[in-house]
Protein backbone atom coordinates (compact mmCIF):
# COMPACT_ATOMS: atom_id res chain seq x y z
CA UNK A 1 0.00 0.00 0.00
CA UNK A 2 1.28 3.26 -0.76
CA UNK A 3 1.38 5.89 1.65
CA UNK A 4 -0.10 9.44 0.49
CA UNK A 5 1.69 12.82 1.86
CA UNK A 6 -1.62 15.10 1.65
CA UNK A 7 0.85 17.85 2.91
CA UNK A 8 2.93 17.42 0.25
CA UNK A 9 -0.04 17.20 -2.03
CA UNK A 10 -1.12 20.33 -1.20
CA UNK A 11 1.70 21.91 -1.90
CA UNK A 12 1.92 21.28 -5.57
CA UNK A 13 -1.35 21.84 -6.18
CA UNK A 14 -0.37 25.44 -4.32
CA UNK A 15 2.53 25.69 -6.52
CA UNK A 16 0.94 24.77 -9.91
CA UNK A 17 -1.21 27.14 -9.19
CA UNK A 18 1.13 29.77 -8.65
CA UNK A 19 2.78 28.96 -11.89
CA UNK A 20 -0.74 29.12 -13.63
CA UNK A 21 -1.51 32.46 -12.07
CA UNK A 22 1.88 33.75 -12.66
CA UNK A 23 1.49 32.26 -16.38
CA UNK A 24 -1.83 34.57 -16.55
CA UNK A 25 -0.35 37.74 -14.53
CA UNK A 26 2.13 38.09 -17.40
CA UNK A 27 -0.18 39.13 -20.50
CA UNK A 28 -2.80 40.79 -18.56
CA UNK A 29 -1.17 42.83 -15.58
CA UNK A 30 -0.82 45.29 -15.28
CA UNK A 31 -2.44 46.68 -18.70
CA UNK A 32 -5.12 44.52 -20.28
CA UNK A 33 -7.21 46.23 -22.85
CA UNK A 34 -10.31 46.47 -21.00
CA UNK A 35 -8.32 47.68 -17.17
CA UNK A 36 -7.93 50.79 -19.12
CA UNK A 37 -11.27 52.65 -19.02
CA UNK A 38 -12.94 53.08 -16.01
CA UNK A 39 -16.18 53.22 -17.93
CA UNK A 40 -15.67 49.47 -19.29
CA UNK A 41 -14.24 47.69 -16.38
CA UNK A 42 -13.98 47.26 -12.29
CA UNK A 43 -10.34 48.67 -12.42
CA UNK A 44 -9.72 52.08 -12.37
CA UNK A 45 -7.27 54.03 -14.36
CA UNK A 46 -4.25 54.90 -13.99
CA UNK A 47 -3.39 52.33 -10.99
CA UNK A 48 -1.76 53.99 -8.30
CA UNK A 49 0.73 53.33 -5.61
CA UNK A 50 0.99 55.57 -1.94
CA UNK A 51 3.87 55.61 0.38
CA UNK A 52 4.63 57.38 3.06
CA UNK A 53 7.39 58.72 5.21
CA UNK A 54 7.59 60.90 8.28
CA UNK A 55 6.38 64.21 6.09
CA UNK A 56 4.98 63.18 3.13
CA UNK A 57 2.39 61.25 0.95
CA UNK A 58 3.86 59.89 -2.46
CA UNK A 59 1.54 59.05 -4.91
CA UNK A 60 2.73 57.30 -7.86
CA UNK A 61 0.30 56.41 -10.89
CA UNK A 62 1.21 54.05 -13.98
CA UNK A 63 0.16 56.53 -16.86
CA UNK A 64 2.53 55.30 -19.91
CA UNK A 65 2.31 57.28 -23.38
CA UNK A 66 0.48 60.41 -21.58
CA UNK A 67 0.40 64.28 -22.47
CA UNK A 68 2.26 66.04 -19.71
CA UNK A 69 -0.01 69.09 -20.94
CA UNK A 70 -2.92 67.27 -20.31
CA UNK A 71 -2.67 66.14 -17.13
CA UNK A 72 -4.19 67.61 -14.43
CA UNK A 73 -4.40 67.87 -10.69
CA UNK A 74 -7.01 69.09 -8.27
CA UNK A 75 -7.50 68.18 -4.53
CA UNK A 76 -10.00 69.15 -2.65
CA UNK A 77 -11.88 67.95 0.86
CA UNK A 78 -8.76 65.34 1.12
CA UNK A 79 -9.06 63.81 -1.98
CA UNK A 80 -6.64 64.04 -4.58
CA UNK A 81 -8.03 63.71 -8.15
CA UNK A 82 -6.19 63.02 -11.44
CA UNK A 83 -6.99 63.30 -14.89
CA UNK A 84 -5.59 63.60 -18.55
CA UNK A 85 -5.34 61.89 -21.73
CA UNK A 86 -3.42 59.15 -22.92
CA UNK A 87 -3.15 59.62 -27.22
CA UNK A 88 -2.79 57.06 -29.91
CA UNK A 89 0.34 57.26 -31.63
CA UNK A 90 1.45 60.84 -30.66
CA UNK A 91 0.24 63.91 -31.31
CA UNK A 92 -1.14 64.38 -35.23
CA UNK A 93 -0.17 61.39 -36.05
CA UNK A 94 -3.29 59.65 -37.53
CA UNK A 95 -2.91 55.90 -38.17
CA UNK A 96 -5.74 53.83 -40.74
CA UNK A 97 -7.39 51.05 -39.08
CA UNK A 98 -6.76 48.57 -41.72
CA UNK A 99 -2.52 49.59 -41.73
CA UNK A 100 -2.39 48.09 -37.92
CA UNK A 101 -0.60 44.54 -37.40
CA UNK A 102 -1.40 44.54 -34.07
CA UNK A 103 -2.90 46.69 -31.65
CA UNK A 104 -2.49 46.31 -28.19
CA UNK A 105 -2.19 49.58 -26.24
CA UNK A 106 -5.35 51.56 -25.32
CA UNK A 107 -5.93 54.92 -25.31
CA UNK A 108 -8.70 57.70 -24.04
CA UNK A 109 -9.65 60.35 -21.34
CA UNK A 110 -8.95 58.90 -17.79
CA UNK A 111 -9.84 60.77 -14.63
CA UNK A 112 -9.32 58.92 -10.98
CA UNK A 113 -10.15 60.34 -7.44
CA UNK A 114 -8.38 58.77 -4.47
CA UNK A 115 -8.79 59.61 -0.91
CA UNK A 116 -5.89 60.33 1.17
CA UNK A 117 -5.40 58.73 4.80
CA UNK A 118 -5.21 62.40 6.09
CA UNK A 119 -5.01 66.10 6.11
CA UNK A 120 -2.27 67.52 3.55
CA UNK A 121 -0.66 70.70 2.87
CA UNK A 122 -2.60 71.75 -0.71
CA UNK A 123 -0.45 74.77 -1.32
CA UNK A 124 3.10 72.93 -1.20
CA UNK A 125 1.62 69.55 -3.27
CA UNK A 126 4.25 68.81 -6.29
CA UNK A 127 4.00 66.47 -9.28
CA UNK A 128 6.56 65.22 -11.67
CA UNK A 129 6.31 63.19 -14.92
CA UNK A 130 9.15 61.43 -15.40
CA UNK A 131 9.06 57.70 -17.51
CA UNK A 132 5.59 57.40 -17.87
CA UNK A 133 5.13 57.58 -14.21
CA UNK A 134 3.60 60.15 -12.44
CA UNK A 135 4.83 61.27 -8.96
CA UNK A 136 2.89 63.74 -6.84
CA UNK A 137 4.07 64.66 -3.38
CA UNK A 138 1.66 66.01 -0.95
CA UNK A 139 3.32 67.03 2.32
CA UNK A 140 1.37 66.02 5.39
CA UNK A 141 -0.62 69.10 6.83
CA UNK A 142 1.31 69.61 10.71
CA UNK A 143 -1.71 68.59 12.03
CA UNK A 144 -1.30 65.07 10.97
CA UNK A 145 1.99 64.80 11.40
CA UNK A 146 3.13 62.42 14.19
CA UNK A 147 4.51 63.33 17.27
CA UNK A 148 6.84 62.07 19.46
CA UNK A 149 6.03 61.97 23.13
CA UNK A 150 8.50 61.41 26.02
CA UNK A 151 7.78 59.03 28.77
CA UNK A 152 8.51 60.64 32.13
CA UNK A 153 9.58 58.58 34.38
CA UNK A 154 9.04 59.18 38.01
CA UNK B 1 5.80 41.03 -39.02
CA UNK B 2 5.59 37.51 -36.54
CA UNK B 3 6.38 37.49 -33.06
CA UNK B 4 8.64 34.73 -31.65
CA UNK B 5 8.91 34.88 -28.09
CA UNK B 6 12.03 33.19 -26.70
CA UNK B 7 11.34 31.74 -23.27
CA UNK B 8 13.43 33.41 -20.54
CA UNK B 9 12.84 31.12 -17.85
CA UNK B 10 13.94 27.39 -18.12
CA UNK B 11 11.20 26.46 -15.83
CA UNK B 12 8.61 26.59 -18.58
CA UNK B 13 9.38 23.24 -20.35
CA UNK B 14 8.25 20.91 -17.81
CA UNK B 15 4.71 20.56 -16.57
CA UNK B 16 5.31 19.13 -13.47
CA UNK B 17 4.46 20.86 -10.75
CA UNK B 18 6.52 18.41 -8.05
CA UNK B 19 9.84 18.70 -9.94
CA UNK B 20 9.28 21.80 -11.48
CA UNK B 21 12.65 23.86 -10.84
CA UNK B 22 12.08 27.42 -9.14
CA UNK B 23 13.62 30.24 -11.05
CA UNK B 24 17.13 30.76 -10.77
CA UNK B 25 16.74 34.21 -12.26
CA UNK B 26 16.49 36.71 -9.92
CA UNK B 27 13.88 38.75 -12.47
CA UNK B 28 10.42 38.20 -13.91
CA UNK B 29 9.61 39.68 -17.17
CA UNK B 30 6.55 41.28 -18.14
CA UNK B 31 5.50 42.10 -21.52
CA UNK B 32 5.08 45.15 -22.84
CA UNK B 33 1.56 45.98 -24.83
CA UNK B 34 2.42 47.24 -28.22
CA UNK B 35 1.10 48.84 -31.31
CA UNK B 36 2.47 47.91 -34.62
CA UNK B 37 1.38 49.41 -37.72
CA UNK B 38 2.39 50.09 -41.35
CA UNK B 39 2.97 53.00 -43.40
CA UNK B 40 4.21 53.51 -46.52
CA UNK B 41 7.98 53.83 -45.36
CA UNK B 42 7.95 51.30 -43.18
CA UNK B 43 6.71 49.54 -39.80
CA UNK B 44 6.09 51.48 -36.39
CA UNK B 45 6.43 49.46 -33.13
CA UNK B 46 4.60 51.30 -30.22
CA UNK B 47 5.43 49.75 -26.78
CA UNK B 48 4.58 50.85 -23.28
CA UNK B 49 7.54 51.08 -20.97
CA UNK B 50 6.34 53.03 -17.79
CA UNK B 51 9.04 53.21 -14.99
CA UNK B 52 12.15 52.63 -17.42
CA UNK B 53 14.53 55.61 -18.15
CA UNK B 54 16.41 56.21 -21.62
CA UNK B 55 19.60 54.84 -19.60
CA UNK B 56 17.83 51.43 -18.87
CA UNK B 57 16.40 50.44 -22.53
CA UNK B 58 17.82 47.91 -24.25
CA UNK B 59 16.85 47.73 -27.79
CA UNK B 60 19.36 45.74 -29.67
CA UNK B 61 18.40 43.87 -33.32
CA UNK B 62 20.56 40.34 -33.39
CA UNK B 63 20.01 37.70 -35.94
CA UNK B 64 16.81 39.20 -37.75
CA UNK B 65 15.61 39.19 -34.11
CA UNK B 66 14.00 42.56 -32.39
CA UNK B 67 14.62 42.61 -28.69
CA UNK B 68 13.34 45.14 -26.35
CA UNK B 69 14.19 45.30 -22.77
CA UNK B 70 14.09 47.77 -20.21
CA UNK B 71 14.70 47.91 -16.37
CA UNK B 72 12.47 49.57 -14.21
CA UNK B 73 12.52 51.91 -11.32
CA UNK B 74 9.65 53.03 -8.89
CA UNK B 75 9.64 57.03 -8.38
CA UNK B 76 8.14 57.34 -5.15
CA UNK B 77 10.31 57.24 -1.68
CA UNK B 78 8.96 55.93 1.47
CA UNK B 79 7.42 52.92 2.41
CA UNK B 80 4.13 51.53 1.10
CA UNK B 81 1.12 51.99 2.55
CA UNK B 82 -1.20 51.12 -0.37
CA UNK B 83 -0.25 49.31 -3.70
CA UNK B 84 -1.85 48.49 -6.68
CA UNK B 85 0.71 47.45 -8.77
CA UNK B 86 4.68 46.44 -8.71
CA UNK B 87 7.08 47.26 -11.65
CA UNK B 88 8.83 44.48 -13.29
CA UNK B 89 11.28 44.53 -15.72
CA UNK B 90 10.19 44.36 -19.31
CA UNK B 91 11.06 41.78 -22.09
CA UNK B 92 9.95 41.54 -25.85
CA UNK B 93 11.27 39.70 -29.11
CA UNK B 94 9.50 40.05 -32.49
CA UNK B 95 11.21 38.40 -35.51
CA UNK B 96 12.04 40.98 -38.50
CA UNK B 97 11.21 40.18 -42.09
CA UNK B 98 13.21 40.75 -45.09
CA UNK B 99 11.72 44.20 -45.66
CA UNK B 100 12.92 45.96 -43.05
CA UNK B 101 16.27 47.81 -43.65
CA UNK B 102 18.14 47.29 -40.06
CA UNK B 103 20.62 49.77 -40.48
CA UNK B 104 18.42 52.19 -40.38
CA UNK B 105 15.92 51.04 -37.39
CA UNK B 106 15.81 53.96 -34.94
CA UNK B 107 13.90 54.23 -31.62
CA UNK B 108 12.83 56.97 -29.32
CA UNK B 109 11.63 56.86 -25.78
CA UNK B 110 9.29 59.35 -24.48
CA UNK B 111 6.91 59.49 -22.02
CA UNK B 112 7.63 55.93 -21.06
CA UNK B 113 6.53 55.34 -24.53
CA UNK B 114 8.86 53.21 -26.88
CA UNK B 115 8.67 54.65 -30.53
CA UNK B 116 10.61 52.08 -32.97
CA UNK B 117 10.85 53.29 -36.79
CA UNK B 118 11.72 49.81 -38.95
CA UNK B 119 12.03 50.95 -42.70
CA UNK B 120 11.30 49.21 -45.55
CA UNK B 121 14.33 48.89 -47.76
CA UNK B 122 13.92 50.59 -51.15
CA UNK B 123 12.64 47.66 -52.97
CA UNK B 124 9.84 47.01 -50.88
CA UNK B 125 8.43 50.78 -50.50
CA UNK B 126 5.72 50.83 -53.32
CA UNK B 127 6.48 52.42 -56.84
CA UNK B 128 3.91 54.35 -58.80
CA UNK B 129 4.07 53.61 -62.36
CA UNK B 130 3.13 56.38 -65.08
CA UNK B 131 0.60 55.10 -67.85
CA UNK B 132 1.96 56.49 -70.82
CA UNK B 133 -0.91 56.84 -73.48
CA UNK B 134 0.49 56.36 -76.88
Amino acid sequence: MAYRDPFREMESLRREFDRIFNAIEQWTFPFSRVSFLPGRSARQYPMINLNEDKDNYYVEALAPGVNPKTIDLSLANNCLTISGEKLVAGAGIEVKPEAYHRSERACGKFTRTIELPSEVDADKVKADYQNGLLLVTLPKSEKAKPKQITVNVG
Amino acid sequence: MAERTIPVTTTVKTTEASTREETRQEERYLTPPVDIYETQEGLVVIADLPGVSKENADIRVDNNVLTIQGKTQHLAPGNPVYTEYTLLNFFRQFQLSEIVDQEKISADLKNGTLVIHLPKVEKAKPKRITVNVA
